[in-house]
Formats: structure tokens, sequence, C-alpha cells
């Protein structure tokens, strides 16, 4: 007895020699107040502020955040890497029978990649927007959404439990809606806002399920809880129901959020919203949240390994269908929005087949090279806009490719930066997209390795995908950067590079996404070359060591294999590509000249034309018959004058009876006595 | 015995009594003067938060003196963790209520008699703990609201007010006939036949039959009242033709006498009962999430759709209440503090365009953020709160009813957790085709935004949107024991 309570004694003086030795983090919680000054102050306070003041206010607060993060990683460098997870408090949130949360941030390796990618991108992508958005209406207002967005995405990847996390979760889901449909005078922009926001709500409701679930069998809701009592309850029970349910209800949160078959639909209307907004909310951070909610949920996919297929099998079709669309779109935004989707599938297949870092590796590099590809984008459709003023024309589309060409003369900073976030992107040895892509290559082919059988479909997914990649990407470069000028006649004279606030950004995000992936060098280069893989292990150190999991390890004969298939594979892509539109010059057709499979993959599978009348039409029929076939009819019709005609009826056969019922009496007296009061009242 | 919750109840009816005295043509001094009213009536209770202790289950600031002693009626009244918040969201709710009815010309002192009439009504309904006076109680807030539809209302007002009086009054005589059989089936040792609440909770044991029916009496009065599918058509026709004031009180406050009913008095008094009807309560109120939430989406009519919407929100509530553990009866209890708050504001939000264009229907409306920015962004906060976004106070209420009906009701749980989605169609949709697009209407391009009275009634609302979404221990903390009091109380 009084050795155990020694022991704990001991363990507790432990924790607090721990805590003693933890840096005390709660200056992190200026990574929140910075946005949240920002937009308190662009939102409410500022009134007439000139443009610039505006601008750099909403960006320096951006950049206030992105120097914590950077401190706070410079903190978690300085421990052990097995003590880097501090959970810092701020308040008791939520405190319930049982049902404990606290608003506490949990700052450790994998948050503050999260964190440093999102305040990094983010301050690029706000001083790039000072220059995007001169001259528009509401620049005032979209600052505040930019930084509200911040604010809501830094709590999503600081939370220390789901609940917190899904705050953030949802915070970014209305900073989508409200930027997606920015431009709101347009009906069609808002629509796609509104359908962001819905689709994203299904998704939304999987993660509300799966909380329920931890809270009723696990009991508790916070991340340094609920892994352990999985782990402890059904390490020895993989697969259980419970598990599997959870890790299928965090991938349907997971599909909405980060676009996965069959939710993705809302993600390429979601490029109706400013250019800057497509770069940082629904390519670079946003959108990824999904495959952080999946790594940081790790536990429960190791535990139920057939959840973790489905993620896979569900990342690597998504990977390859949303490629297979991006292969026939003209406009330049949706063609990087199918990329997006056919990547953050890469992520999610990542997951699935239990490389949690290394997806989460791709998502740092794509969100540099896929910030770029955005951003040059807009300053491509910034030219574009200025040609078309020039000669003020105001019907062609300065976003379809077919009206672009040759523009690499004329915007020589926005060619060059495009051109190598496109090489990143492509898989070419060197550039960041390479290395993250080949690490989740090689982990799917490990995954095969060790179950064998069906297992390759994820590898093969992967690969098909990265060619078709490869292709699109470099038919978009040559369709809008190389042949002739296709514009409107004297429209070439009004083209012009973007500004600095926009090519600076654009430069710096292309040196990222150039040497961005050699944090993590593959095991054929050297021992311990990948550092990032040695950051985020003690995130996933426990979920592995809870169900005593080994991937297998590959000889370096084999990685060099499959290092040369990828790149072969990409460029085969470029190949191709080259062939059909430098070599044959091949012109994209008009909409009218569409065809066969190229028409299907064109019109997008026609999905979005399935589940209007599938899915929403009936909804709405439903509802209408709700309203007038049951509830006027059945309900109020029925029911309440129905029993209303009875007591009428049987009043009358009462009153020949004369039984002379008291009750009755009182009713109508009652009645009578208001009637009166009421013509009183009323005259 | 301090006379504190005597005052909090009686000032609004002092006050009706004086302005009786007031000329009828005094409308400024009428409007003023209600205001102040009610104003001090809020400012009267305010402290009581700060009074009461949380620690204790027991009633608080009690008073208790005989009235009839011949038949065992007491003036009881006493306040405890489950009353408090209500108490407190009514006499927040008074001062709105006066400065949300703005756009009122018509028999002026009438209308403010009413509302103050309504507004004693209310809190004595939440304070009494005698089962007559309680009655007594919820039949005088009958008449004024009454009045308020049939006077005060749209063009078809007479059929919505007698529609309203009528189903309000067939389950309120049902609950009258089950109050006297309690009172003459119970005695209670040394006192006899007693109407008094916590005599009879402690007191009367009556057999599971007796408790059925009993139960079944209270449950539909008080169903008739929240409403619960199947008996809400009246709502709906209460809302559209209510001025904006009286749907404000209507959805604010009305609405809760039934959800407090049943956490008041027909649940802890029969819990048999409660077992017994638990399953049916519970598709109830599951069927109403969905299908009110359906039927919102089909809606053409701002007023109409949330009307719809309310019951939906309110089968959250009673969902919250039957699920019968501690997270959900929290949820449950402070969600009916949400939706006073965020359904009361979409209502006065709906009464500034109203007051302005006079018409309700959506379609009149389309892309009228442009000239109206303030509005579109108070109106899309306050439909978020509806909506459950989390970081305001919809999302707290909803989140633990669902994680507490989880744990007991799994099935349906999830199948009301698909009215989270619903939520977000209906009233994104009315704000996409209400603010967003191009301008349709050239009526529309003139609308003026928010005037000054206007966001004095919506500021208030918007704070405590914002604060029980954020630091919701403020007042969950103040329920956490009277609602462990009531699970014992309860369940069987």
């Amino acid at each position: 007895m009084e050795h155990a309570a020694e022991q704990v004694h001991h363990a507790a003086d432990t924790v607090a020699a721990a805590a003693a030795h933890a840096p005390d983090l709660h200056y992190a919680i200026w990574l929140l107040l910075f946005p949240l000054i920002g937009l308190v102050v662009n939102g409410l306070i500022n009134r007439n502020w000139p443009e610039k003041l505006t601008g750099w206010f909403g960006s320096l607060m951006i950049i206030g955040s992105f120097s914590v993060a950077v401190s706070l990683f410079m903190q978690l460098l300085k421990l052990d890497p097995h003590h880097r997870a501090v959970n810092v408090t701020f308040f008791n949130w939520l405190n319930i029978g049982g049902l404990h949360l606290d608003f506490a941030f949990l700052i450790d390796p994998l948050s503050v990649v999260m964190i440093l990618v999102v305040t990094g991108i983010s301050s690029l992508i706000h001083i790039y927007s000072i220059g995007y958005m001169h001259g528009d209406a509401r620049f005032r207002v979209f600052f505040t959404y930019l930084n509200l967005f911040v604010f809501f995405m830094l709590i999503l990847v600081l939370g220390n439990n789901y609940p917190i996390m899904f705050i953030g979760w949802e915070g970014v889901g209305l900073a989508s809606y409200l930027l997606i449909g920015f431009w709101w005078e347009d009906m069609s922009k808002a629509e796609a806002g509104m359908k962001a926001f819905v689709v994203n709500r299904i998704g939304d409701f999987g993660v509300l399920i799966a909380m329920f679930l931890m809270f009723s069998h696990l009991g508790t809701l916070t991340f340094s809880e609920v892994f352990p009592a999985a782990a402890q309850h059904y390490a020895h029970d993989l697969n259980n129901a419970v598990i599997v349910g959870i890790g299928l209800m965090l991938l349907l949160g997971a599909a909405g959020k980060s676009a996965q078959f069959p939710l993705y639909v809302w993600l390429p209307d979601a490029m109706a919203g400013p250019t800057p907004v497509s770069a940082l909310i629904h390519a670079a951070t946003m959108v990824t949240a999904g495959v952080y909610m999946i790594a940081r949920s790790s536990m429960f996919y190791v535990l139920a390994p057939n959840a973790a297929w489905v993620v896979a099998l569900i990342g690597g079709f998504t990977a390859l269908f949303a490629a297979t669309i991006g292969l026939r779109q003209f406009d330049i935004k949706k063609v990087l929005a199918y990329s997006t989707v056919s990547q953050l599938g890469y992520m999610v297949m990542a997951c699935g087949v239990f490389a949690f870092g290394a997806g989460v590796f791709h998502l740092m590099t794509h969100a540099f090279f896929k910030a770029l590809l955005f951003l040059g984008s807009g300053a491509v459709i910034h030219t574009m806009h200025g040609g078309l003023h020039h000669v003020n024309d105001h019907h062609t589309d300065p976003q379809d490719i077919r009206n672009m060409g040759g523009l690499r003369k004329k915007i020589p900073v926005t060619f060059w930066t495009f051109l190598l976030a496109t090489l990143a992107i492509a898989g070419i040895p060197g550039f960041s997209g390479f290395f993250s892509k080949d690490e989740i290559l090689a982990y799917a082919f490990m995954f095969f390795k060790g179950e064998g059988g069906l297992t390759i479909l994820p590898y093969v997914l992967g690969l098909v995908a990265a060619g078709l990649t490869a292709f699109y990407m470099f038919r978009l470069v040559y369709l809008t950067f190389y042949g002739k000028y296709k514009g409107p006649e004297g429209s070439e004279e009004g083209l012009h590079e973007s500004p600095a606030v926009m090519t600076v950004p654009l430069m710096i995000l292309a040196i990222l996404a150039v040497i961005g992936g050699w944090v993590g060098l593959p095991p054929v280069l050297g021992e311990n070359l990948n550092k990032m893989h040695h950051w985020l292990e003690p995130v996933f150190a426990p979920s592995f060591e809870a169900v005593h999991y080994h991937p297998e390890h590959l000889s370096m004969g084999t990685e060099w294999v499959l290092i040369t298939i990828a790149v072969l594979t990409a460029l085969f892509g470029i190949g191709l590509a080259w062939m059909f539109y430098i070599k044959q010059g091949r012109e994209a057709k008009p909409d009218s000249e569409q065809t066969g499979f190229a028409k299907v993959l064109w019109k997008k599978y026609y999905l979005d034309e399935i589940y209007n009348a599938g899915v929403i039409q009936p909804l709405i029929k439903t509802c209408k018959f709700f309203w007038h076939g049951v509830d006027e009819k059945v309900v109020d019709g029925g029911m309440v004058h129905g029993s209303a005609r009875t007591v009428r009826w049987g009043g009358s056969v009462l009153r020949t009876l004369q039984t002379g019922v008291v009750g009755n009496y009182a009713v109508l007296l009652v009645i009578g006595v208001v009637a009166i009061l009421l013509a009183v009242y009323v005259r | 015995m301090s006379l504190w919750l005597t005052s909090i109840v009686f000032i609004p009816l002092l006050g009706a009594l004086l302005l009786i005295l007031v000329p009828a043509s005094k409308s400024a001094l009428i409007r003023g003067f209600s205001f102040v009213v009610m104003l001090i009536g809020f400012i009267v209770s305010l402290p009581l938060f700060w009074a009461f202790d949380a620690s204790s289950a027991a009633f608080q600031f009690v008073e208790k003196v005989p009235w009839i002693p011949s038949i065992g009626i007491n003036y009881h009244l006493g306040l405890d963790g489950i009353s408090l918040l209500l108490v407190l969201l009514t006499t927040f709710l008074g001062p709105i209520v006066i400065l949300g009815s703005g756009a009122i010309q018509k028999h002026l002192k009438g209308y403010f008699i009413s509302i103050l009439l309504l507004q004693t009504g209310m809190l004595g309904a939440f304070l009494a703990l005698d089962l007559f006076l309680f009655y007594i109680f919820w039949e005088v807030m009958l008449i004024p609201m009454y009045f308020l539809i049939g006077i005060w209302g749209g063009l078809e007002r007479i059929y919505a007010a007698v529609k309203f009086f009528i189903y309000t009054m067939v389950g309120s005589l049902l609950m009258l006939v089950a109050i006297l059989w309690i009172y003459f089936n119970t005695t209670v040792p040394g006192i006899g036949h007693t109407f008094d609440y916590t005599q009879l909770v402690q007191y009367a044991h009556f057999d599971v039959h007796a408790q059925l029916w009993l139960f079944a009496a209270f449950a539909l009065a008080f169903a008739i009242k929240v409403p619960m599918f199947p008996f809400h058509t009246w709502l709906p026709d209460a809302h559209v033709q209510a001025p904006t004031a009286g749907s404000v009180i209507l959805a604010g406050v009305l609405l809760k006498m039934g959800t407090y009913g049943y956490i008041r008095f027909a649940m802890p008094m029969f819990p048999d009962g409660v077992d017994h009807f638990k399953p049916v309560m519970i598709a109830l109120a599951v069927i109403g999430i969905v299908y009110g939430a359906m039927v919102s989406i089909a809606q053409k009519d701002m007023k109409k759709l949330v009307a719809y919407s309310s019951v939906s929100h309110l089968g959250f509530v009673m969902l919250g209440l039957f699920a019968l553990n501690a997270q959900a009866v929290s949820g449950a209890l402070i969600q009916m503090v949400n939706h006073g708050l965020s359904t009361g504001a979409l209502f006065l939000l709906v009464g500034v365009v109203y007051d302005r264009r006079h018409t309700r229907m959506i379609a009149d409306y389309g892309g009228i953020a442009k000239v109206m920015p303030w509005y579109a962004a108070v109106f899309t906060m306050v439909a978020l709160s509806s909506i459950g976004m989390p970081g305001l106070n919809g999302f707290i209420g909803e989140f633990l009813i669902l994680v507490g009906a989880f744990k007991s009701h799994p099935v349906w749980a999830i199948i009301a957790a698909t009215g989270v989605i619903l939520a977000a169609i209906y009233l994104l949709w009315m704000i996409r085709r209400v603010f967003y697009g191009p301008m349709t209407h050239k009526e529309n391009e003139s609308l003026t935004d928010l005037n000054l009275r206007e966001w004095a009634t919506l500021v208030p609302l918007l704070i405590f949107i914002v604060w029980i979404g954020v630091y919701p221990n403020t007042f969950l903390s103040k329920f956490t024991v009277s609602i462990q009091h009531f699970l014992e109380q309860t369940i069987r």
C-alpha cells in the first residue's frame, strides 16, 4: 500500500519534473491573437484606411504569427525528441459529467510543421493579395476574412482535443464559404460558396459521429488520453467495430474537407473565389486539414487496418480519378483544382498505407508548389485582364487557356516560377515534389511487400496518377506559355508582368518549391538524411508501438528501381505533352467540338449532374412534399382541423341531447369572455 | 424572507398598472416607460446570477406564504439552477422586446400593457413552486399572447390567435385535471392535501398505472407548448401572424415553458411515466428535428422558415431531456437559452426588413447585402449560431445533446445529427437568396442598413451568442448540480 503510494508520488514527481523542464509555451496564444487583432481592426475599426495600410496591417499580423511559429519550432528543437509534445492549457472549456475539455494547444512536431506551413504561406499570400486585390471595392473585407481564416486554421492544427480542433475545422469552412462567395453579386459564386459549406457539413457529420463514438467507448476526446485509451482497449482486438467506425467516420470528415471522392465536388467550384484564396485555402492549407486529422488520428488507423485500407483506396482512387479530369480542363484554375484533388488523394493514400509522415511531408511540399502554381495562375489571369482591358474586351474569358499561349516572353518571372513549380509537381528529381511523392510510392510498395495481393493497388494508382499529373501539368505550361498568343487582336500590347508585391512572393515560393524537399532525402542518398521523417517520428511512434507494426524494409536495389520507374513515368508524361502540344502543335478544341470520352472528362464524368438529379432534386421534392403533403394536409388539415370538425359535430349532437357538460360550459365561457374582450379591444 | 423573487415577477405587472394611468396619446412616454420598467426588471434580476449558490440543488430565495390555506394552496416561489438562466433570459429579453416594437402604432397602450402582463406571467411560471400557482401563471401568459397575435398581428391574425388559444387551452385543461387528481390522491404527513410542488415531488408516489396517465396529461400540455411534432402546426401560423416582438417572446421564452414543464414537473414527478414513454418521446423529438428542418427547406416565407426551424431546434432540446444523462440534459438546458437568443435574434432580423418593405417573402429580396452590408453580416452570424457553428452558442447545446444522446440511443442520435446538415441548407439557402446575387427588385435599392435602435436590440444578443460559444462554463457551471439532482429524481 505504502509502496504503491510512494510509486504514485514518484510518478507525480517525474511528471512535475518534466513539467518544470518543459518550457512555458503560453505565449503560443499570440499565434491566435495576431490574426484576431487583424480581423477585429480591419473588420470593425478600420473605416477608410488606404489600401496599402489595410493590406500591410493584415499581412503584418500574419507575419507576427509566423515568427511565433518559428520560435515554437526552436523551442521544440531544444527538447529531447521524446518530450516534444507540450500541452498548453489556457482555460477549461467544458466540464460536464466526465466530459472534460480544455481550450488547450498541443505543440508537437506535427502541429509545428502545420503552423509553420500555414503562417509561412499565409504571410506570402497576404502580401501578394495587396497587389492582386488592388482596387477591389471590398479590399478591407477581404483582408478581414483572410485573417479570420488563419485564426481558425491555427485553432484547427493546435487544438489538443477533437472538439477544439472541430472549432477550427468549421471555422475555416466558414472562412472558405465567405471567400468563395466573396464576389457574391455573381450568383454562381454565391452558389459555389454554399455548395462548399453544405458538402463540408456532410463531412462534419462524420467527424461528429466519430467524436460520439470515441466519447461513449473511450470516455475522452483529448488527444493525449484518447489514443492511449484506444491502444489499451483495442490493441489486442484489431478491427473492432468501434475503431473501424471511428476511422471511417473521420475519413468521411476528411473526404469533405480534403476533397476526396465522392465529396470532392465542391473544390473545383471553389475556384470562384479570388485566386489568392484558391492558393491559400483551397490548395495549400485548409484542404489539407483532413490529411492532418487522419495523421493525428494515426492510432485509430493502426488499430483498424480495415479502415486504413479504405483510406488508402479512397485516396488512391481520388488521386487517379481527379487526374483524369485534369487532362481535359481548359480553365487554368480548374486544371490546378483537379490537380489539388489528385494530390490530396496522394496524401490521404499515404496515410492509408501507414506512411503518415510521408503524407505530411507531401502536404508540406505540395503547399509550396501548389500555392506557387495558383499564385502564378493568378499572375497570368492578372496579365490577361490587363491585355483584355487594353482592347476593352469584357467577353473573352481571361482564365481559359485556349485564349492564352506564348506568354513566357511577356511575363518571364511568372513563367519561370510556374515552370519550377510544375517540375516539382511532376516529380522531377531534385525538386521538392519528387522526394515526397517518391517516399509515398516507396511506402505504398513496402505495404504491398508486407501484405501482398491486391495491396499493390495504392502503388499502381499512385504511379499512374503521377504520370497523368506530369502530362496535364505540362499541357498546361505548353498551352499557356508556349506557342502563339491566341487572345483577341491587339490585346497583346496590354500584357505586362505583375507588380513586385506579387512577383516577390512567387520567387520566394519558387525557392521553397525547389529546395523544400531536401529535408526529406531518401535512404539511397545516405542514412539519416530524411530529417522530416525523424522530426515527425515521435508523433507516430506510439501508434506503431501499440500494435508492434514495422514497415517492411526495401533494399537499396529495390529503392533505385522504384525511383527509376517513377522518374520514367513522369518523363513519359512530359514527353507525351511535349509531343502533342509542341512537336505536333495541337490546339485545345473549343467547347462545341468536344466529343467522346474526352467530352466525358471535360464534363467531369457528369458527377455534378448526377448529384443534382439523384440527391438534390429528390431532397427538395421530399421537403416540399413534407410541407404541402404532410404538414398542411395531414397534420394540420386532417388532425387539427379534423378534430375541430369532430368537436363541432359532437357539440351539435350534445346540444340536442342537452346533457349540460360543465367542462363544455367552462371552455365556452372562456372563449366567450375572450371574444368579448377582443371585440372591445379592437373597437 | 426577502421579496426578491416577488419583485422580479411583479415589477412588470406594476408597470402595466401604472401604464393605465398614462394617457393613450403620449406614445413616446408609453414606450419609454415600458422600456424603463423592463430594464428595472432586468437590473433587479441580474444579481441573482452571482447570489445564486450553484453548489446546491435546493431551491433558493424561497418565498412561501399560505394563500388559500383551507385547500393547501401556497404562494410559493423559488429558484434553482434549472430556472435561473430561464428567468434571466426572460428579464434580459424584456427591454429588447420593447425596443423591437418600434413598428407598432395601433393601440400602443394596450400593446405594452399586454407585453408587461405577459412578462409577469412567464416569470411567475418559471418561479412558481405550487402547482396551483403555476397553473394560474400558465394561464395568465395565454391571454396577453392571444391579444398580441389577434390585435397586432398580420392579415390572418384572428385565425392564428384562436388556433393558438384553443390548442394551448386543450392541453392546459388536461393538465388541470391531472393536477386536481394529484391533489386529491396525495396526503402529505402532517399537511394533508396540497398543491405544493416540493412536497409533492417528495411524497407523491403513484403506482405505475397512475403515473402513465398523469405523465401523459402533463406531457401533452407541454408537448403542445414546445411544440413537438405532430402538435406543432399552431406555431408557424402564430409566428407568421404575430408582430415581431410577439414572435421574439414566443420563440424566446414561451416555447421554453413547454420544455421547462417537462424538466420541472412532468419528468421528476412521474419517473415511471418517463421510463415508459421515453421511446415515444425520443422518436417524436428526432422526427421533429429532421421533419422540422426539411419543412424549413421548402419555405418561401422567412418567418415561416424560422418558425419551422424552431420545431427542429426544440426537437434537440427534447432529445436531450429524454436521453437522461448529464451531458444531454445540460445541453438541453443551454440549448433552451440558445434558442431564445438565436431565434429571438432571427425574428428581430426578419422584422428589420419587414418594417422597411412589408414583405417576408424570400423572393421579394435578393442581393440586398449591397445596400445593407451590416445587416447581412449580423444576419449571417446569427444564422451560423442557429446552424450550430462551433465557437458560437448553438454548437455547445447541440454537441452536448448529441454526445449524451449517443451514449444512450446511438441510432436516434445519428439520425438527429443529420439535422445539422439540413440546418445549414435551409439557413444558407435563405441567406443566398436574400442577400446575394444581383439586386433583382428596384424597391430594394433604397433599403437602409441597421439603425441605432436595431443595433441596440441585436448587440446584447450577439454578445451572449459569442460568450456562450467561447466560454460556456460561465453558464453551465450554474446548473450542473441541479441537473445531477434532476437525474437522481427522474431515472428509474
